[in-house]
């Protein structure tokens, strides 16, 4: 190679490098503001603020959704099969939402450790599969599996 | 063994190969692309818990692939505009740029139609989807620096140096998902990893990526081939394959 074109390829080489540094590092910095929720574990752990608008996000648990009759207050448990952090909402639910689904919940947390939100979002898994799969799976037990790919991506 | 490069740098040599190629690249791409987009919308099964909805991968899914991929071949190219000073590889970024920005846009506009039912919400900064916003703007900031500089030489090697500072925003949008938090669901397919969705599924998905990668490039074929004819309107070459065209 022509040694002018060398040192041109060695600069374009260090400037990549150089970017590659600074960005890396600054989001490094800002990891926590780029995380777009706090799980259970870093709510229980006292890392999220109280009372400051937060996302808190992970699996709703099984068994743990309580509907008012009279109104849309909804109140269940969001875990990340470690600890757990009870939710209030008042509104109408994504479609996705059932219990052993992923959400993230945007609201407050008061003094008490209970999350307040004010708006709750579906998260989808990675994983599709065809209804009659699904429901196969389901006779044979072995959702879990499936479940055990959602913990660790939610992680 | 530097020939090749050298003859690839020629735009007349260029221009004869691509005129080959992009009737196959056209009907191969098209082919696909319909194969792949028919079978998934109608043909694939749904998923047990999207239902319908969750078919906008069929399109979701090959445009922001392609959006990336073509923003990895732009920097490539950027790398051989200001190494070698090559004035094909800066026909291609020109060329490439506005496919990409009208891919990244549609990626992202398919998703937030994705994303009101599905999620409950069209947008949200979530480090997925701010990532792949910064590539949208980075497509636009490459078209309008370029525009912006009347020297052809100036204004290519500026975007070169644009298009390879924005570069490391593409691992930041591939592992997004996996560094952070986020809305965005983590990757499907994985280079180790069987995918997480059957046969029926991915056949399709996988046709649609190949078609529309095909397909774009015929669409850089041809703008690197218009580019071309305004640069060197004035060489013999160019003159006398117009005036042949025209007996």
């Amino acid at each position: 190679m022509h040694p002018i074109r060398k040192k041109r390829l060695t600069i374009v080489l260090f400037l990549i490098a150089g970017i590659a540094l600074a960005v890396g590092l600054t989001t490094y910095a800002l990891r926590q503001n780029i995380n777009l929720f706090y799980d259970p574990t870093q709510i229980a752990a006292g890392e999220a603020p109280v009372d400051v608008r937060i996302r808190a996000g992970g699996m709703v648990k099984e068994g743990s959704v309580v509907r008012d009759p009279g109104s849309l207050k909804v109140e269940f448990q969001v875990t990340d099969f470690n600890q757990s952090v009870p939710v209030q909402y008042e509104g109408i639910l994504p479609d996705l939402f059932a219990e052993g689904q992923g959400v993230v919940a945007m609201g407050r947390l008061d003094e008490n450790g209970r999350f307040v939100a004010d708006q709750v979002l579906a998260k989808h898994d990675e994983n599709y599969m065809p209804p009659e799969v699904a429901d196969s799976l389901k006779k044979n037990g072995s959702m879990g599996q499936a479940g055990e790919t959602v913990e660790a991506a939610t992680n | 063994m530097w020939q090749w490069f050298h003859k690839l740098g020629s735009p007349k040599w260029f221009f004869g190969i691509a005129t080959r190629f992009m009737p196959w690249l056209l009907i191969l791409g098209l082919g696909l692309l319909a194969a792949g987009i028919v079978w998934g919308l109608a043909f694939a099964p749904k998923d047990y818990l999207q239902g319908n909805s969750y078919r906008i991968i069929f399109i979701h899914v090959p445009t922001a692939f392609i959006a990336q991929s073509a923003y990895i071949m732009m920097a490539v190219a950027a790398v051989v505009t200001l190494v070698w000073r090559m004035k094909l590889a800066d026909v291609f970024v020109k060329a490439v740029a506005p496919v990409g920005l009208v891919l990244t846009f549609l990626s992202l506009f398919t998703g937030a139609v994705w994303g009101k039912p599905t999620w409950g919400t069209w947008w949200i900064w979530d480090a997925r989807l701010t990532s792949m916003l910064i590539l949208l703007f980075l497509y636009g900031g490459v078209i309008a620096l370029d525009r912006a500089i009347n020297d052809e030489k100036s204004a290519a090697r500026a975007v070169a140096v644009l298009v390879l500072v924005g570069v490391v925003n593409i691992p930041i949008i591939k592992y997004s998902v996996e560094w952070w938090n986020t809305l965005h669901q983590p990757a499907t397919f994985k280079l180790t990893e069987k995918p997480s969705m059957p046969a029926e599924m991915w056949v399709p998905l996988v046709l649609s990526i190949l078609g529309l990668y095909l397909l774009f490039g015929w669409l850089a074929c041809l703008r690197m081939q218009t580019e071309i004819l305004q640069r060197e309107q004035r060489t013999k070459w160019v003159r006398e394959m117009i005036t042949a065209g025209r007996s």
